[in-house]
Order: C-alpha cells, then sequence, then structure tokens
C-alpha cells in the first residue's frame, strides 16, 4: 500500500523539471555545521526565522545533541528595507547571551535577494564598536540557488581560514581539513595522526560539539571544537592534508594556503579502504618520518583479514551509492576494492566532471555503471530498477527507496534520522573501512537470511 | 547563571511573581536562538496530511527538503503527500522569475501523478522576486481541469499562525465545491487532527460509535473530496483551535456550520469533547451510546493508568509545546498522574491562552512565550523538574540535562490522543521518567544520590564532575 497511486512511469534519467524528495540539502545548513565545529563559535543564519530553525531539527535529529544556530529573524520590513538592522541587533544579542569567540554568519536566500550587504554591515558594526571586546565574526555567502549544503561547508571553512590564518611563525604542525565526515572519522582521524606523533589542526572539528558526553551542568556552547589559535597558525605549518576534494569549484583553501604562505598541500580522496587509508598514511609518514606505527598497522591487518572472510558475500554485488560527490567516490573505490560493483553512483548537487572523476580513480571500467548529477530520489528509483541493483549505500533518506525496491540500505553519511548513532558511523581509515564492510557484508546475509524460505542460523 | 535577554523578559512569567502578564504575538528576538518556524512551516502542516493533493514548494530546495516526510500523519488511501515536491528555483530564476519553471513543475507533476488538487507554497523568495503565483495557478487549474490552490506561505511575512492562517484560506477555497452534495443534519467535521499515527482513525471510530456522521476531516487522512463536501455538516469540532479556528468561523459565516473547541488529550477532555458534540446535536439515542462509549473506555483505561500514577506520583515535569491548546490539556493529564507542572510555554500562545494557564497552574509555575533552549535549560534546572514534554528541537535540551522526556509533536509515532491514547502517553512517560540510566547523568547524580542513600555505587565512582 506504500504510496500507492503515486508512481508514475520512472524513466532512467530525470525528465522532470521539479526536484521529487530531493538528494541534497541548503547551503546555510552545510555552513551552519561546519562552524559548529570551532571552538565556542555561534552560526547566525542572516535570513528570515524559518531557516534557522528548520536546519536545526534537521542537524538535531541526526546527532542527537542540542545545536544552537541563531537566526536574524528579519522579517517583513526588513525584506523590504534591507536586513542591517537585524542583523547587527542579533551580533549583540549573541555576543551578549553566549560570550562567543566567533559568529559565523551565512546568508540564506532571502537576504542574498535582497541583496544585503553583509560585508558593509559588517564593517560598520565593527567600527562602532572599536575599542571593546568583540568575537569575531566571519562571513560565508550561501544561498542555496547556487549550491548545496556542501559549497556552503566548504565556503564556511574557507572564510574562516581567509579571515583568521595568519603567516605566523613556521611550526612543525600540520592542517587536516577533513571535509563533512562523521564525528567517529574525526577521531579516527586524529587518533590516526597522534599516532605519527604529528600536531595537528583539524578543521572544523565538531567530533566533540556535535558528539558530547552528558552534561553537569548546561552548556551555552558545548565544549570542544577547533580553537581560534589554532587556526590563525594555521599560515605557519608545514603542510595542509584535504580530503575529499571532488566536486568543490573554485581554489581550495589548501591551495589558497599554499599560494598565501607555502604551506605544501596534499590533495586527496576521503580516505575510504585499505587503499585510499594507506595513501594518507603515506603521506603521515612522509610528514613525521616515522614508519606506519605498530597500532593502525594492527587495523589494516585485521581489515585486510576481515576482507577475506566476507569477500564471498559481496562479490559481484551491485551496489548504489548516493550522496555528496566526495562521499559517493571514496565509497566507490572502496566497493570496486572488495570486488563490488558501483553500479550507480547518485548526487543531488551538480557535479558535470563526476563521471570524469569516477573513471579516473576507478581501477575498472564497470559497463554501465551510471554517475548522475542533479537527481533526486524519485528519479533514483527508475535508474535503480533498470541496473538491478543489490544494495543501496547512503544516508537514511534512501530508506523510502530501499522500501520501495525491496533492497536493503547500509545507512552511512549524513542524515541518519531513524537510527541512533548517526554520529558514530565510521567510514574512514582501516577502522573506518572495517565498521563499513562489516556492515556492507552482514546487511547482504541479513537480507538473504531473511529471504531465505527455511532460514539458517549457521552460514 | 543564564540570563534573560532584556528585550525577552516581558515574555516570562512566574504565577505568583510581580508581573503576572506574558507578552506574546512578539516576534522572535534578532539572534536568539528560537524554537519557532515560519508562515511557510505553518502552513505546510496543516495542509500536509490531505494525501490526494499535490503540495507543491515554489522556492529553493531547502524549505522543502527539510518538510520531506517529517510528520506522523497517516493516510489509509494514496501518499501523495508523502513526497516532498519542489520547484528548486536557481540562480537564473531568482534574477528572472520563477513563472515559468513554476508552471512547467506543476504541469509535468500534476500528469504524472494524478492528483485530485494541487497546493502551491510561496516561500520567502517568492515574495520577493513577485512571481504571480495567482495567475499560474489560475492557468494550471483550467489546463487541468483540478483546484491549483496559491498558499500564501511566504516565510517572513509573521509567524507560524499566519501560516494556519494563510491555510485555512487555501481550504476555504476547496470547502463548498461539491455544490451537490446533501445536508447531514448528525454530520461533523473533524478539524485539527492531523491523523498522527492513526488519532483520526480512533477519534472517527469513535463517532461511529456514538452514531455521528463524520462528513470530513480537515486534515488528517484528508481528501479533497470530503474537504468539497464539508459545508454540508452542522458542526466542526476544532481540535488544535490556534491553526484552524479561521477557517471554523469562515465555514460559519458563509454555510452556518457551527463551530465547538475541544481537545482529544487526557481521558478529561476527550469526554468532554465528545458531550459537547452529542449535546450539540441534540440526539437522545447519540448521547445515550456517548454515555455509555465514555463509560466503557474511562473503565477500562482508568485502573491501567493507576499502575502508572504510582509511580510518578509527585514528580514535576515541564511542558513546552507549540501550540497553547496542547498545553492546557497536557497540564491536566499530568494531574491524573499525580505529576506537577513546574514550568509550561508554547511557541504561539494568545494573552488569552497564558491567562487560562495560569489559572489552571500551581503557584510558582513559569509561563513562558516564545522560549530559547538556554532559557529552557534554565528553567529545567532551577525547577529541578523530571520530565520536558516537547518537539525533537527540545528533545537534546532535556537529556543533556539528564531530564525524561516525552515527545508531544506531530514527529511522534504513537497515538496520543482519546482514551487509548492517555494510555500510550501515560507508557512514554513512564518508560522515560523510571528508566534507571538517569542516575549516571552527570547533571542527574547529585540528586539522585539525595533520593537513594543506599543507592548502587555505580554513580559514585564515575561521578568525577
Ligand atoms: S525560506 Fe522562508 S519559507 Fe523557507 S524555510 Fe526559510 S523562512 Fe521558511
Ligand atoms: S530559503 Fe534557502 S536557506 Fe532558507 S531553507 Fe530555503 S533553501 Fe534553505
Amino acid at each position: 500500500m506504500l504510496m500507492q497511486n503515486t508512481r508514475p512511469a520512472e524513466r532512467a534519467q530525470r525528465t522532470f523539471i521539479s526536484t521529487r524528495n530531493a538528494c541534497k540539502l541548503c547551503s546555510p545548513l552545510g555552513a551552519s555545521i561546519a562552524y559548529r565545529g570551532i571552538e565556542k563559535c555561534v552560526p547566525l543564519i542572516h535570513g528570515s526565522q524559518g531557516c534557522a530553525t528548520y536546519i536545526r531539527r534537521y542537524v538535531i535529529s541526526h546527532f542527537k545533541e542540542p545545536i544552537d544556530i541563531a537566526s536574524s529573524n528579519v522579517s517583513e520590513e526588513g525584506a523590504i528595507f534591507g536586513g542591517g538592522e537585524n542583523f547587527k541587533k542579533a551580533l549583540d544579542n549573541i555576543a551578549r547571551q553566549y560570550q562567543p569567540s566567533l559568529i559565523g554568519v551565512a546568508t540564506t536566500c532571502l537576504s542574498e535577494t535582497i541583496g544585503d550587504d553583509v560585508k558593509f554591515y559588517l564593517e560598520q558594526y565593527r567600527a562602532g564598536k572599536a575599542g571593546f571586546g568583540m568575537p569575531e565574526i566571519v562571513h560565508a555567502s550561501t544561498p542555496s540557488y547556487r549550491g548545496t549544503h556542501m559549497d556552503g561547508f566548504h565556503e564556511a571553512v574557507s572564510a574562516v581560514v581567509r579571515a583568521l590564518a595568519r603567516r605566523g611563525e613556521k611550526h612543525d604542525g600540520i592542517n587536516l581539513l577533513p571535509g563533512f565526515v562523521s564525528c567517529e572519522d574525526l577521531r579516527i582521524l586524529k587518533s590516526a595522526c597522534e599516532a605519527f606523533g604529528l600536531s595537528c589542526t583539524i578543521l572544523p572539528d565538531y567530533s566533540e560539539t556535535l558528539d558530547g558526553e552528558s552534561w553537569q551542568e548546561y552548556q551555552k556552547l558545548s565544549t570542544g571544537g577547533t580553537k581560534i589559535d589554532d587556526i590563525r597558525r594555521m599560515g605557519g605549518a608545514r603542510a595542509t592534508i584535504q580530503l575529499g576534494t571532488i566536486g568543490t569549484a573554485g581554489e581550495s583553501v589548501a591551495a589558497w594556503l599554499e599560494r598565501k604562505f607555502g604551506v605544501r598541500n596534499f590533495a586527496l580522496l576521503l580516505p575510504v579502504g585499505v587503499m585510499q587509508t594507506d595513501r594518507l598514511m603515506e603521506i603521515f609518514s612522509e610528514l613525521s618520518g616515522l614508519p606506519l606505527p605498530g597500532q593502525l598497522a594492527g587495523e589494516r591487518g585485521r581489515l585486510i583479514d576481515s576482507y577475506i572472510d566476507g569477500h564471498k558475500y559481496v562479490f559481484g554485488k551491485k551496489a548504489a551509492i548516493y550522496g555528496e560527490a566526495d562521499f559517493i567516490c571514496a565509497v566507490a573505490a572502496f566497493l570496486e576494492e572488495i570486488g563490488m560493483v558501483p553500479a550507480v553512483c547518485a548526487t543531488g548537487a551538480k557535479a558535470a566532471d563526476l563521471k570524469q572523476s569516477l573513471e579516473r580513480l576507478l581501477e575498472n571500467t564497470h559497463p554501465g555503471m551510471q554517475a548522475i548529477d542533479d537527481t533526486d530520489f524519485a528519479s533514483l528509483e527508475g535508474i535503480c530498477k533498470e541496473a538491478g541493483v543489490d544494495i543501496l549505500i547512503g544516508n537514511s533518506k534512501g530508506y523510502w527507496l530501499a522500501r520501495r525496491l525491496g533492497i536493503p540500505l547500509v545507512r552511512a553519511g549524513f542524515p541518519v534520522h531513524d537510527r541512533i548513532g548517526g554520529q558514530r558511523l565510521a567510514h574512514l581509515g582501516y577502522t573506518g573501512a572495517q565498521q563499513l564492510f562489516d556492515r556492507i557484508v552482514n546487511t547482504m546475509i541479513e537480507h538473504q537470511q531473511n529471504s531465505s524460505p527455511v532460514g539458517y542460523s549457521y552460514m | 547563571m543564564i540570563e534573560i535577554l532584556e528585550g525577552r523578559k516581558s515574555q516570562v512569567m512566574v504565577k505568583g511573581g510581580a508581573d503576572e502578564t506574558v507578552a506574546c504575538d512578539k516576534v522572535s528576538l534578532a539572534g536568539s536562538v528560537s524554537q519557532r518556524a515560519c508562515v511557510f512551516c505553518g502552513s505546510r502542516v496543516v495542509l500536509y496530511p490531505i494525501a490526494d493533493a499535490l503540495h507543491l514548494v515554489h522556492g529553493p530546495v531547502g524549505c522543502a527538503a527539510y518538510t520531506w516526510d517529517i510528520r506522523g500523519a497517516l493516510s489509509s488511501g494514496p501518499e501523495l503527500h508523502r513526497m516532498s515536491f519542489s520547484t528548486d528555483l536557481q540562480e537564473k530564476e531568482v534574477i528572472y522569475g520563477g513563472e515559468k519553471k513554476l508552471y512547467a513543475a506543476l504541469s509535468e507533476l500534476i500528469e504524472a501523478y494524478q492528483p485530485k488538487a494541487a497546493f502551491v507554497y510561496a516561500t520567502c523568495i517568492i515574495g520577493l522576486i513577485g512571481d504571480d503565483l495567482q495567475a499560474v495557478c489560475k492557468k494550471v487549474s483550467a489546463e487541468k481541469g483540478i483546484p491549483v490552490i496559491p498558499v500564501h506561505s511566504e516565510g517572513f511575512r509573521g509567524t507560524k499562525k499566519d501560516g494556519y492562517r494563510a491555510a485555512c484560506e487555501a481550504l476555504f477555497k476547496l470547502v463548498g465545491q461539491d455544490k451537490g452534495a446533501r445536508e447531514k443534519p448528525l454530520g461533523i467535521n473533524i478539524l485539527g487532527d492531523f491523523n498522527v499515527a492513526g488519532e483520526t482513525w480512533m477519534l472517527k471510530e469513535y463517532y461511529r460509535k456514538m452514531g455521528v456522521d463524520v462528513v470530513s476531516c480537515i486534515t488528517g487522512d484528508g481528501r479533497v473530496d470530503e474537504i468539497s463536501r464539508a459545508h454540508t455538516a452542522k458542526l466542526n469540532v476544532v481540535q488544535c483551535a490556534g491553526s484552524m479556528t479561521h477557517l471554523a468561523k469562515m465555514m460559519e459565516r458563509s454555510f452556518a456550520v457551527a463551530f465547538k473547541r475541544v481537545s482529544y488529550f487526557g481521558l478529561e477532555d476527550t469526554a468532554a469533547a465528545l458531550y459537547d458534540v452529542a449535546e450539540f446535536l441534540g440526539d437522545a439515542d447519540i448521547l445515550e451510546r456517548t454515555k455509555a462509549l465514555v463509560r466503557e473506555e474511562v473503565s477500562r483505561i482508568y485502573p491501567q493508568i493507576a499502575a502508572y500514577r504510582k509511580d510518578l506520583s509527585g514528580k514535576k515535569a515541564a511542558i513546552y509545546v507549540g501550540g497553547a491548546f496542547k498545553a492546557f490539556s497536557l497540564v491536566k493529564a499530568l494531574r491524573h498522574l499525580g505529576m506537577e507542572t513546574a514550568l509550561v510555554g508554547s511557541q504561539t500562545g494568545s494573552a488569552e491562552d497564558y491567562d487560562y494557564l495560569k489559572e489552571i497552574c500551581a503557584e510558582g509555575t513559569v509561563i513562558v512565550d516564545d522560549a530559547n533552549p538556554l532559557e529552557l535549560a534554565r528553567f529545567i534546572r532551577e525547577k529541578d523538574v523530571d520530565l520536558l514534554i516537547g518537539g525533537v528541537k527540545e528533545r537534546p535540551i532535556a537529556y543533556k540535562m539528564g531530564v525524561a522526556f516525552c515527545d508531544h509533536n506531530h514527529e511522534r509515532k504513537t497515538a496520543l490522543a482519546g482514551f487509548e491514547g492517555m494510555l500510550n502517553f501515560c507508557r512514554e512517560v513512564h518508560a522515560s521518567v523510571m528508566s534507571p540510566v538517569w542516575r549516571f547523568a552527570p547533571a542527574r547524580i547529585h540528586r539522585y544520590k539525595r533520593q537513594n542513600p543506599e543507592g548502587c555505587d555505580a554513580d559514585a565512582k564515575y561521578a568525577a564532575c
């Protein structure tokens, strides 16, 4: 009975002008998450109230943590005469109520469309407050008619670095820009750095702010996050490693740091699986002058051992991966590594070079592999059916698709709204790949078990 | 200490305190983290459960993406409402106008999904770029032969309440369209129940047992055709009065359909609602059957509640919900459980609502309009409550403070209305309040120790903080 009457003939390509069950989110959401990964930072969404409330709700449902995102609450007059007054009042109120070290501004479609000149407002505001202790204020332009949550995320990171990083003194530390990954992934990256003895600034780092402990007292702003001082020192670092650079336009932050301050720049796919993680470890090795530490070598060894234990259950199985472009590229490479076929790779964002990126990084050619950008979940149904997909890998918004196709879904990425622990799902590094591999294999086994007429308890 | 912003002080009061009025209907302060949404949100939630209509959100993708299948409103048939349709405006449309795209999107979607009607929601951007929604809707309606109704829900044009109003205006365009339908002297419409977790079905079953005709449900498990004959009913029974009273008033004026405000939360209020309807219809048989129904249900449910009451009696609750009407019922329902309400607030209550709340609450209760997370946290702490009742956005505040939580919003999957709903409510509250996990929560450890001096040692060991 599910969604009966709602099933038009699906075609292989997106043929609808409208977007049906979007496979992307809007830019200020990505920016807000990035901002929350900075110590004592309050995101301020400049626009009308609804956007901030919806975004908070959406983010809270994934992380299950309090997330304060302020809004400048632009109302009708503001929409007509400009939102400057609201904007400045918002800055005042946030500064008073939260005493933040940074206010991260993201503009909505509304403020972008009425042409609010945030840069100018900020100049005025700063001039008016000269001499008073003020938080840093950073502005990312994030109209959603121009990009998705990923663009918003990168824009915010870029705005923060460009505003705060200084040439400063050279130091031994490295910069790590992980992209939009889970809290667990951030912890995995951090502990890998530590194992190599590398001191490292991860930006953003919401591993604690968005996945914290239970509290003794209510915290206005949850603890953790990248320290402002560390961001300032990024210009003096030995190197920047930027993960997941597919689908981003313009000069990357890492490239900017290199051009401005001569910081060496490594760009890498999100390290999912043995091969991609090896690349990252090689860089860590080079930078630290140390071989792969024993703990990580052990993780790698166990991962490979488990690949062998589980390989038969996944070999030749076709998967559809959907979500952000860099996520699907990394997972596609991982699937290939374990003998699965990345049959459908889809994103709701516009990424004209998705197909080329995939072809470049995959070892084999997969005849019939569909690389689709600018798509949505309704269109994906027909595409997956045609491709004969066995399993879906992606966020929980693919639930309906899986249900209608009668195939299992392995939850990965963002958001996971129908399970607890979305923030603790691991994807990166050897341990992340281990978790992901186990989940995929066990999901395949469980699906077979459930569809067996007699069942079995021994595999 | 968490400070209350100067501009917000008038929106908070303590019963028995110096100034006993709550200012409301104010726009949220710039820079505050309000729990409120926008005009569009108000319209979307009201119209959402109409299952055989197309709901197209005209604007950039976010507004539609965040409202995809987020509510638990069930349908017994078509499920078109669970799809999220957006015109997904891009930069060039923002510059040159979105009418063409809207026309094309509407046409293709109506073609593909064959809905009974279409609602087109205007989001903020539409109010700015000046698309003529009316004209496009009219054109498509003529071409496709179904009602295509614009909903003027630009987010910045007010609060969620204005969104309810816009939704009522849109609904009113459907009401009375079925010109041939005959009057139903014992007919009612259910207004303001959204069939969350099948609640409308439970209510319909009560009315069936009473011998009352339910002409249409607006909008839970809603159908376009039913709504078009809603004018043939005698009475509109309005729950969630904040959202639907405007429609009831319009129907009273144009079609002489009377209306009554009710609430179906809690045994007391549910029984009162059913009696109100029976009495209004003035049919002796119906009244008899209503009495029998209430008797049967109450005697079935009441003893089961007693068990929960034993555990929950004396515990303290905080309530923060969207509409004030829900808050009234909750205060009463909690009292049945022996629980006291220490804090109560809503996003959109009116001055009368807050007066009424003051009446039914005990001395010292904090009453607040449009609270933000910091304030909620502060009061939870100050009042040392055991339970918070609220929505998804409030949950993490409660949990971080080591306080139990009951979801009373439209995302929930448990029916809380009606007699059976009271039982579910007790279960929900009980399952959270009585869980042993709170003794590990740092914010609760000291209190737990006070109450259980002999308690287990686990807490002592880990209570470093
Ligand atoms: S853009 Fe406007 S209508 Fe859409 S969510 Fe934001 S405030 Fe609401
Ligand atoms: S108006 Fe733009 S920023 Fe706001 S919710 Fe819609 S898409 Fe997102």
